[in-house]
Order: C-alpha cells, then sequence, then structure tokens
C-alpha cells in the first residue's frame, strides 16, 4: 500500500466550485466531485493518496476551507535499532 | 482663565476647541475661516493634538470621520462651498453615530458667492444638508464671547448623544475682534467613555468592532433610522437654548440669530426709544429649534419679524412653529448684505401699523 | 466539517502535522464573494499576517466601497467603513490621532484611483505610516462589471461594449507607478495570486508592509495585488487567472516598484 504523505481536508459545504485547488494540484490529486453541496455547488474532493501536503490547493483556495496535513518526520519507519551503546554498539536491521 | 483677550472669532474658537481638548484637526483653507485652520497648525500640536491640511475639504471631513471613530475628540472647520463638499461624509457621521463638532463661517452664496457673511446655510445647516433623514445638533452664535463659549457645549453635546454637532457663524462673526474669556473647563472631567464602540484594536481578544452606515437589510436600516429620530426626539425635549430680550411686555417680537441679532439689539434699543415695545427672541440651538418658547409668545405678542441674511429660510420654521394667527413678517438682506437697525426699525414701524389696523 | 463522504480516508492521520490551516482572524462566516475571487485570497493573507506578526490587538482597517464592503464580516479586526475613494483619508485621521496603531487600507480600482485619487496621491504625499493595500482587477464588480481606470485597451466591460478605446476612454492608469515616484511612499510593490507561487510572494509582500508600518518607518507601505474578477470578466477562476498570466501582467509587471534605500 502506498504511503500517505499528506493529506488535506475540505469543508464541502462552503466550496464553490472554483477549481483553483484541482488546477494548482501539482499532483493531480484533488478532482470536482460530481455531487453538490448545499449551495448548489460541485466541490473538491481529495481523490487518491498521492497527496504530498504541499499546501499549494490551501494558498490558492479563497474560501480557506482547506486544512493540509503532512507526515512528521518522527514517523519515519523503525529501520534498525542500536543497542547497548555503552559497551559493545550492535546494529540489527529490521 | 479669568482674562480678558481682545481676539478674532475665528481664533477664539481655535483656542476655545484646543482648551476643551480636542485632538484632531483637519481642514482646508477658505475664507473667511482660514485663520482657524492657521490657529490649529500653530498651536495644535504643541498642545497634544494632530493637525492635517487635507488635500480638500472631502478628505478632510473623511479623516475626521476616521478620526471620530477612535473615540477621540476632533473637529473640522470650512465655509460654505466647504461646507457642501463635506455633506456626503456628514450624512455618514449622523448615521454611524460619530461624534465630532463641524463649523460653516457661512459667506454669500450660492455658488462661489462672496467672502462676506451670511446665513443663506441655515436650511443646510438644519434640515440636514446631506442625504438621508438625519439632524445636526446646531449652534448659533452671535459673538465672539459665543463663538468660544459654544464650542465647549458643542463638544459634550457631540459626546453625550454621539452627533456631529454644527456651529453656524458667518463670515463677519469669524472676522470681527472682541473681548473674550475662557472659562474654566476640565478637559477630563467632561470626555465621554466610548469603549464600548470605538475602532481601537482589538485590545485584550475582546470581540470585533466595526463603525459603518451601510444596512442593506430594509428592516435593519428601518432600525437604525428609528433609532436616529428618538434620539433627535431626545435632544428637542432636553437641548434647546434660546435668548429672550424684552419679550414679556413685546407687542412685535423680532426673531434672529447671529450677526442679524446684534443688528437687531440695536434696532431694538432704536424702537423701544421711540415707544413701540419690541422684544427679540434669538435662538441659539438652531436644532432643535425653540418652538415651545416661540408657541408661548405668540399668545402675547402681536406681531412677528423675522430678520435673516437670506431669502427667507428660518421664517418657515417660525410660521410652521406659531401655528397661529398672528402676522410673521420677514426681512433679510442676501448676497454678504448685512440687515442696518434703521432698515429693521422700518420694518417694526411698519409691522406695527399693520398690526393695529388688524386690531382696529 | 469535512469531507468524509467520498475521497480518500487518511490511515495515519495521527502521525501528521498540520502544516495549514484556517487563520482565527477571519470569521467563520463564508464570505460573500464570487467563486475563485481574489479579494477572498488576500483577506486571508492579511489576517494570516496581522496572526503572525501578534499584532490583533492594534490593528485596525478601512473597508471600501466596491465588492470589499463588508470586509469587516470576513477580517476579524476592529474596522471601519468608508465612503466611496476616502479609505485613505479615513485611515489618516485614525493614524494621526493613533500613531501607534497598526492602520490599513483596502481598495479596489475605482475606490482607489477614479473617485479617490486626490486622497491616494496626497496620503501616499504626505508620507503617512500605514499600509495600503490596493485590489487592481480592472473592473468594477459590485455595481455591474463597468470600466475602471484599471481595465486594459480592448477589454469588454459593461460601459466599454465595443472593448475599451484609448482614444475615448483614456488609458489604463498606472497609479502605482506614480506612487513610486512620490517621496513619501516608502515600499511600493505590485504582487498577484493567481496562483501557489504568487501567493506565497504577495504573502511575503504584505508581511514586509506591515512590518515597516511596525518599525515605525516612515512613508507608506502600498501593495498593489493584480487580481481577478470572474463574473465581471465573464470567465471561470481558472480561465481569469490565466488572463492575468497571459494579458494583465505584460500591462502590470509584478515586482518590487520601489523598496527602501539600504540600511534602513
Amino acid at each position: 500500500m502506498a504511503k500517505i504523505h499528506g493529506h488535506v481536508k475540505i469543508e464541502i459545504e462552503n466550496c464553490k466550485g472554483c477549481e483553483l485547488c484541482v488546477n494548482e494540484c501539482p499532483q493531480d490529486s484533488l478532482k470536482m466531485s460530481k455531487n453538490i453541496n448545499e449551495k448548489g455547488y460541485h466541490y473538491a474532493v481529495l481523490n487518491d493518496d498521492t497527496c504530498t501536503g504541499c499546501t499549494n490547493c490551501a494558498l490558492v483556495c479563497p474560501e480557506a476551507i482547506i486544512t493540509v496535513y503532512r507526515e512528521s518526520k518522527t514517523a519515519k519507519e523503525k529501520i534498525a535499532t542500536i543497542t547497548d551503546v555503552k559497551n559493545n554498539i550492535s546494529i540489527s536491521v529490521n | 482663565m479669568g482674562k480678558k483677550l481682545l481676539m478674532k472669532g475665528n481664533e477664539a474658537l481655535a483656542e476655545a476647541a484646543i482648551r476643551a481638548g480636542v485632538k484632531g484637526y483637519f481642514g482646508y483653507p477658505i475664507t473667511p475661516q482660514s485663520e482657524l485652520l492657521e490657529y490649529m497648525a500653530t498651536n495644535l500640536e504643541s498642545r497634544g493634538g494632530a493637525f492635517v491640511q487635507a488635500e480638500s475639504e472631502v478628505a478632510a471631513i473623511n479623516m475626521v470621520y476616521g478620526a471620530s471613530g477612535t473615540g477621540t475628540r476632533v473637529m473640522t472647520s470650512t465655509s460654505s462651498p466647504g461646507f457642501s463638499l463635506m455633506q456626503e461624509g456628514v450624512s455618514y457621521m449622523a448615521c454611524a453615530e460619530l461624534p465630532c463638532l463641524l463649523v460653516n463661517v457661512v459667506r454669500g452664496g450660492p455658488g462661489l458667492g462672496t467672502i462676506q457673511p451670511s446665513q443663506g446655510d441655515y436650511f443646510q445647516a438644519v434640515k440636514g444638508g446631506g442625504h438621508g433623514d438625519y439632524k445636526l445638533i446646531v449652534l448659533a452664535p452671535n459673538s465672539v464671547q459665543e463663538m468660544a463659549d459654544l464650542v465647549y457645549l458643542g463638544f459634550d453635546l457631540a459626546d453625550k448623544y454621539r452627533i456631529p454637532t454644527l456651529i453656524l457663524s458667518d463670515g463677519a462673526l469669524g472676522q470681527m475682534m472682541e473681548s473674550v474669556e475662557f472659562p474654566e473647563y476640565n478637559v477630563e472631567e467632561h470626555l465621554v467613555d466610548h469603549s464600548s464602540w470605538t475602532t481601537v484594536g482589538r485590545e485584550n481578544g475582546r470581540e470585533q468592532h466595526y463603525i459603518t452606515s451601510l444596512h442593506l437589510l430594509s428592516e435593519k436600516m428601518e432600525e437604525i433610522n428609528i433609532h436616529l429620530q428618538d434620539k433627535y426626539k431626545k435632544i428637542q425635549e432636553n437641548e434647546t437654548r434660546f435668548e429672550a430680550i424684552q419679550t414679556e411686555d413685546a407687542d412685535i417680537l423680532i426673531v434672529a440669530f447671529g450677526l442679524s441679532s446684534r443688528s437687531s439689539q440695536k434696532a431694538l434699543e432704536l424702537a423701544r426709544e421711540q415707544g413701540l415695545k419690541v422684544g427679540i427672541l434669538r435662538p441659539i440651538t438652531l436644532f432643535p429649534f425653540p418652538s415651545e418658547e416661540l408657541k408661548r409668545l405668540a399668545k402675547t405678542v402681536k406681531g412677528i419679524l423675522v430678520v435673516e441674511m437670506n431669502a427667507g429660510q428660518m421664517v418657515e420654521d417660525v410660521r410652521l412653529s406659531i401655528g397661529s394667527n398672528i402676522p410673521v413678517d420677514f426681512y433679510g438682506r442676501m448676497g454678504g448684505m448685512i440687515p442696518q437697525p434703521d432698515e429693521i426699525v422700518e420694518k417694526i414701524k411698519s409691522l406695527s401699523k399693520q398690526v393695529k389696523n388688524l386690531a382696529g | 466539517m469535512e469531507t468524509t463522504r467520498e475521497g480518500i480516508v487518511c490511515s495515519n492521520l495521527d502521525q501528521m502535522d498540520v502544516v495549514f490551516d484556517r487563520t482565527e482572524v477571519l470569521h467563520d462566516t463564508p464570505t460573500s464573494y464570487c467563486p475563485g475571487c481574489s479579494h477572498s485570497v488576500v483577506h486571508r493573507l492579511i489576517m494570516e499576517v496581522v496572526e503572525e506578526l501578534g499584532i490583533l490587538e492594534k490593528t485596525i482597517g478601512v473597508a471600501p466601497v466596491g465588492c470589499s464592503v463588508f470586509a469587516y464580516h470576513f477580517m476579524n479586526v476592529d474596522m471601519q467603513q468608508a465612503a466611496h475613494g476616502r479609505a485613505t483619508a479615513v485611515a489618516t485621521g485614525i493614524k494621526r490621532v493613533l500613531p501607534d496603531k497598526i492602520v490599513f487600507s483596502y481598495q479596489g480600482d475605482g475606490d482607489l484611483a477614479a473617485i479617490g485619487t486626490a486622497e491616494t496621491i496626497h496620503t501616499i504625499n504626505r508620507g503617512e505610516n500605514i499600509v495600503m493595500i490596493f485590489i487592481n482587477n480592472g473592473i468594477y464588480g459590485m455595481t455591474g462589471g463597468q470600466m475602471a481606470p484599471t481595465t486594459l485597451e480592448g477589454d469588454v466591460t459593461s460601459t466599454t461594449p465595443l472593448g475599451r478605446d484609448i482614444y475615448r476612454q483614456g488609458h489604463a492608469i498606472k497609479i502605482t507607478e506614480m506612487a513610486a515616484l512620490m517621496d513619501g511612499s516608502y515600499y511600493v510593490t505590485r504582487q498577484a495570486v493567481n496562483s501557489a507561487k504568487t501567493v506565497r510572494k504577495c504573502k511575503k509582500a504584505i508581511k514586509q508592509a506591515f512590518q515597516f508600518q511596525i518599525d515605525g518607518k516612515g512613508g507608506t507601505s502600498y501593495v498593489e495585488v493584480v487580481s481577478n474578477c470572474p463574473s465581471g470578466w465573464k470567465m471561470t477562476p481558472i480561465e481569469a487567472n490565466k488572463k492575468i498570466d497571459e494579458q494583465v501582467l505584460d500591462y502590470y509587471p509584478l515586482g518590487d516598484l520601489k523598496t527602501p534605500p539600504k540600511g534602513d
């Protein structure tokens, strides 16, 4: 399963369907929904998991309804364990 | 304080304003009031205020609007053509309930007119010269002393009712020199706490204040208007001021404000010497108009002569006020000419004759 | 409120940092601007700057007449609504009596470059230490799409149905260039918000402008934002932003027209 490096949440009820975010996303992760919100606009949705959390969409969004998440550095997958540092340093790779 | 100074009207007004705690003056030169602007330029900043000679009267009134919104005592002054330019801003301030002191040193008009004194802006002042249903408190001095005294009153009323207050002066009062004594006035005791609505930044994270005169929803706009009308009613009930000179036994009542009241006072002396029982009712507040006092006097006097320096403006309010059958005559000079005492006495005599004929 | 009905669901959101969120200095109210309108973007940038610089408690804005007349319903700072064209005069009044506050004016092209031209020139000439924000979208949006002083030659508006003719209607006015020529201006820049790249630069410029006022640098800081009007231009927001790149920026190029002298 591909890693998600970033994610966005969109307040779809306040989306006015301007499509600027879709246009601005370098990963083409965003797409306009075929459904409409209460105001009658087609709203933007995150369509696949290629989001990198670059914030381009949020920067151009006129309604400021996009929250952008990005993987923090602490959440990297553990690849090795270092033990017994005082005496013998031993490293075991997972 | 307690010292009598000989000052020009415009300058006395400016000095009074500084003593009354004005902290912002934004104006533009125009004859016959430029001395007021110049006095402020020379004195205001060294006494703790901000002075700007704006690029136009339009800019000046909008600077007053902005500064007033911070709860600071501010003012502007101009003359008739400049006051016309300010009307949009005045209407906005009346609606947004922004206190300030305005001064119109009236000159002959209409148009560019003359620089000589006139009272041709009465309608503009009391009927609301800008668009919409609003009123200003209008104060009419008739001496250099009153040019000073009415400033303190003007600021206090403006703050008390959150209303732009206008001193309606004229070119002669602005230019003439008379003795003036500035009263004791503790500014701190007179300032009003406006912090519930002023825009000074969201201190301590309080909720936003905004100042506007735009209310697109008619229901809301009507509410605002009703509130304003209630305010004007209160002002009418509580703030009417006038001077009554020998009115109690008068047969002929002169009604005059400002400079025409000075000529009328001389005319009263001359008429009384000739055995005519003349009195003067001098409105000091033009809005609120002393209708009640006029109505009262209309029961005892036999005729009213309204003397103005215009084509007949306040006379309409006199007629509206008394609602009775006694003759109301009018004497006016226009274009900067000043009614002379002997001319007024002639009118008093002819009105007296008219009144006698009616009685007999 | 979020998208949960459709679209991707994130499995490890708890391991992610929030790298962009809506600033608290914007009201929760959805804006009344058209879809894609630059006004909304600039409102957000100004409010982000106010939050980041920590000046919320002393900022006072002045709203114009035009589409952004209700700016105070969106920007959650103390604001005054000015008469058409007079925003910089109102800002002058505020700043002169409260010089320690941070004051900004926000105007469209009619406000700043037509009816308010005298106020614009003289506020800058006096070097008032305020921030002037100029939203230049070459049209009068609020009143239905009439020609603005900055409408380009050939552009069709409701009062130039055959396209702007410079011999009948004059040239698109270069008021920002005039501002830069004046000694009273301290920092004059032209930005845009039609792409993520220009948005980032624009925010930097706005932050710089406000910082200059905080530092008490003499002179006016003036930020023009070349903006769109999808409704008035009769285009989609994407097309409108493209028009800016392909046409508008040729006439109104981006960049700093005046920067403070070194060592200031």
